[in-house]
């Protein structure tokens, strides 16, 4: 028996801020999860399951939050997942729910993820003081960005690449009205000026801190078939893991994520990502990842990443837009992140992102990366159902 | 074989904590000596409130106030208290239904032993002191025997109310790096950097794991390798972490020490930072007492090819 195609038929996201000091978590979700009903016209009766993700519990220090979640997404009697990948859950997060309606175990699922980063402290979280370890280095940035200068020094990419992608990002953020970072006077002169934190990373091409959450409406034909607005359909969608550290890794393009984005591609019958897929929103939580994954995920040969970025095709207006939403760069409530990209994605495809909209967008690639390159999530939507 | 290494390992932060509407309310009611519960839709008053209807899932906003008096619904006896919890002294943990409302708050009950205490005994609150908007200005509850309280009619509305905690929380581990790094931790007190190589794959791991994580089998072959080592590659880090003695800028590099399979993460010196570069050769620098290298410096043999540690970056 094949499976159940999967429909998103609702999105809803906070708007994204360093701060939400008026709402409680429960609060945060809510929020969101009230839009993503809100844009499917469904209520809390019509929801059969929640699968809801965050990263570690260390980062807010609430242990389970989807305990005492439960309230607030309407899941009381209902079964209630939590999904936990690291920077990667929101993606894993969806793909956990969109699995329950594909194998037929449930027929509409709400799902969602979120992070309020400003009562946690995700440097802390991820620099414990484990004994006979030498601390040498405190924060993400610092992890990622030998891994960087790896990838420049492998590719001869121009040291000006990172700062076009996080030009780029910072003006389709403009147009995103839920996205955190809003820079109206961003120049590329001033995004290049800005000052080097962990060379070759500066301010400017790193994400911020964000308050925030995201949720979709899963569902099957019938639920499509019911839904006011068109729907984004899944036409693949996986996840690959890898450890962050062993011998012979790739960390400049994992094996993991090559394998993950062929799984997607091969469900979807995608011969050629480049040319048969037309946008991509992609986890890039430092500037240069953005021509890292074009390289990962085959839309760029080996070394050949840079040039699409600095040619501009991965532009809002180019061949093949990149981060349309403004992307990690922009806002990053770490557990919702995936997420965000898999639902600008399914915006995309319904013809819903708005100012941000892709011209004719009918398949684009959610991406979600967390971990040290650790873990991935992918899923490809479309505007037509699978096989239609 | 030698004992496995053990040390304490402490976690704890302030986390803070923004209330939302409904527990803002509530918290603000206790430093105010009014304790508030919220109604359901179907008329039922939940204390502690929450902001959603559990049975409906409708957001719910009404508060009403109930007596500071109530119920025990049941009840465990605490023989030995811990840091942190409300009494010093023996007490029991009870649930207690105040009067007029529906659901049961978790709190310790202050009485002489557990022959004191019965399910369906009543308790008052006792109040602290010093109330500042917490769930400990309940310093706890206590044996009463008079009617019910009656509520003050409370609004539930406040001029200046509580709108966040700060909840510090701290867990105490006992850390064990295991059998293969303790190996090598004691290796490197002789300033020897001892790897384990895999049966399988014959890649040499350092710091050893006790098993290969791409082969998925136990490793014990010990290889010593170093001391000298490539830089495979670097960032320069210009922000100062707290807690890390490191002045900035310094270099933070992967290095991949001669004989092993991947590289391990060490501080460049003795060089400026600017001139750190993919492929230089550096040898570990110990000081005193240091259970690591302090940091690693040029050896001032010529560069690496790059060919000979692309795949060790």
């Amino acid at each position: 028996m094949s499976k159940e195609p999967v429909a998103v038929t609702g999105i809803g996201q906070t708007k994204h801020v360093a701060a939400r000091r008026d709402v409680s978590i429960a609060g945060l979700v809510r929020e969101a999860a009230q839009r993503a009903l809100d844009d499917a016209e469904l209520t809390w009766a019509d929801i059969d399951a929640v699968v809801i993700g965050k990263a570690p519990d260390f980062f807010e220090g609430v242990m389970m939050p989807e305990l005492y979640l439960a309230d607030a997404l309407g899941a009381v009697g209902k079964p209630m997942l939590r999904v936990h990948t690291a920077g990667s859950v929101g993606g894993s997060t969806a793909l956990v729910a969109a699995n329950l309606v594909a194998a037929r175990v449930h027929g509409t699922v709400l799902t969602v993820a979120f992070e309020k980063q400003s009562e946690s402290n995700a440097m802390w979280g991820l620099s414990l003081p484990i004994p006979f370890q030498q601390p040498l280095l405190a924060g993400a940035g610092g992890f990622f960005a030998p891994h960087v200068r790896a990838y420049m020094r492998r590719t001869g990419a121009p040291d000006t690449v990172g700062s076009l992608v996080a030009y780029k990002d910072r003006r389709n953020a403009l147009k995103n009205p839920y996205a955190h970072l809003h820079e109206h006077d961003i120049t590329l002169e001033k995004v290049q000026a800005s000052p080097m934190l962990w060379d070759p990373i500066r301010y400017s091409e790193t994400c911020p801190s964000s308050d925030g959450a995201c949720a979709m409406v899963l569902t099957d034909r019938a639920g499509a078939a019911r839904a006011p607005r068109p729907a984004a359909w899944m036409l693949g969608g996986a996840m690959r893991s890898e450890p962050t550290l062993f011998a012979g890794k790739d960390a400049v393009s994992p094996q993991a994520g090559k394998d993950c984005a062929a799984d997607v591609y091969r469900q979807a019958g995608i011969a050629d990502p480049r040319r048969d897929i037309d946008a991509v929103e992609m986890y890039v939580p430092f500037s240069w990842y953005e021509p890292m994954w074009l390289e990962n995920l085959g839309f760029a040969d080996e070394g050949e990443g840079w040039k699409l970025t600095e040619s501009g095709v991965t532009e809002l207006d180019g061949d093949l837009p990149v981060n349309m939403s403004g992307g990690v760069l922009s806002t990053n409530p770490i557990g919702a992140s995936g997420m965000i990209r898999f639902a600008e994605a399914a915006l995309q495809v319904r013809g819903q992102a708005g100012e941000h909209q892709v011209d004719g967008a009918r398949k684009v690639l959610g991406h979600a990366y967390g971990g040290g390159s650790q873990f991935f999530s992918m899923w490809l939507v479309g505007a037509e159902p699978p096989d239609a | 074989m030698p004992e496995v290494l053990k040390a304490p390992l402490v976690v704890e932060f302030p986390f803070t904590r923004s209330l939302g509407p409904v527990q803002s309310a509530f918290l603000t009611g206790l430093r105010d000596r009014v304790v508030l519960g919220v109604r359901t839709g179907d008329g039922r008053t939940l204390v502690p409130p929450v902001e959603y209807d559990p049975v409906t899932a409708e957001e719910i906003r009404d508060l009403v106030e109930v007596a500071p008096t109530g119920t025990v619904t049941t009840w465990a006896w605490n023989h030995e208290p811990r840091r942190g919890q409300p009494l010093e002294t023996p007490f029991a943990w009870v649930l207690v239904r105040l009067d007029g409302a529906d659901t049961a708050l978790l709190h310790a009950l202050d009485a002489p032993g557990p022959e004191a205490v019965h399910t369906d005994m009543r308790v008052r609150v006792r109040w602290a002191d010093d109330r500042v908007g917490a769930i400990t200005d309940i310093a706890c509850f206590e044996p009463y025997d008079g009617d019910a309280a009656q509520p003050t009619g409370h609004s539930g509305e406040f001029a200046d109310p509580v709108t966040g905690i700060v909840a510090a929380a701290r867990l105490d581990y006992t850390y064990s790096p295991g059998r293969a790094q303790t190996a090598y931790i004691n290796a490197l007190a002789d300033r020897r950097a001892v790897g384990e190589r895999c049966p399988a794959c014959r890649k040499v791991y350092v710091p050893p794991r006790g098993a290969c994580p791409t082969c998925g089998v136990a490793t014990s072959e010990q290889v010593e390798v170093g001391p000298a080592g490539t830089v495979t590659t670097f960032c320069i880090v210009n922000i100062k972490a707290k807690n890390l003695d490191i002045e900035v800028p310094y270099v933070y590099a992967h290095i991949a020490l001669d004989g092993a399979d991947l590289a391990l993460h060490g501080r460049i010196g003795g060089i400026p930072y600017d001139q750190v570069r993919m492929g230089l050769r550096v040898e570990p620098v110990w000081t005193e007492g240091g259970r690591y290298p302090d940091h690693y410096r040029p050896t001032g043999e010529p560069d690496a090819d790059y060919e000979t540690y692309k795949e060790l970056l």
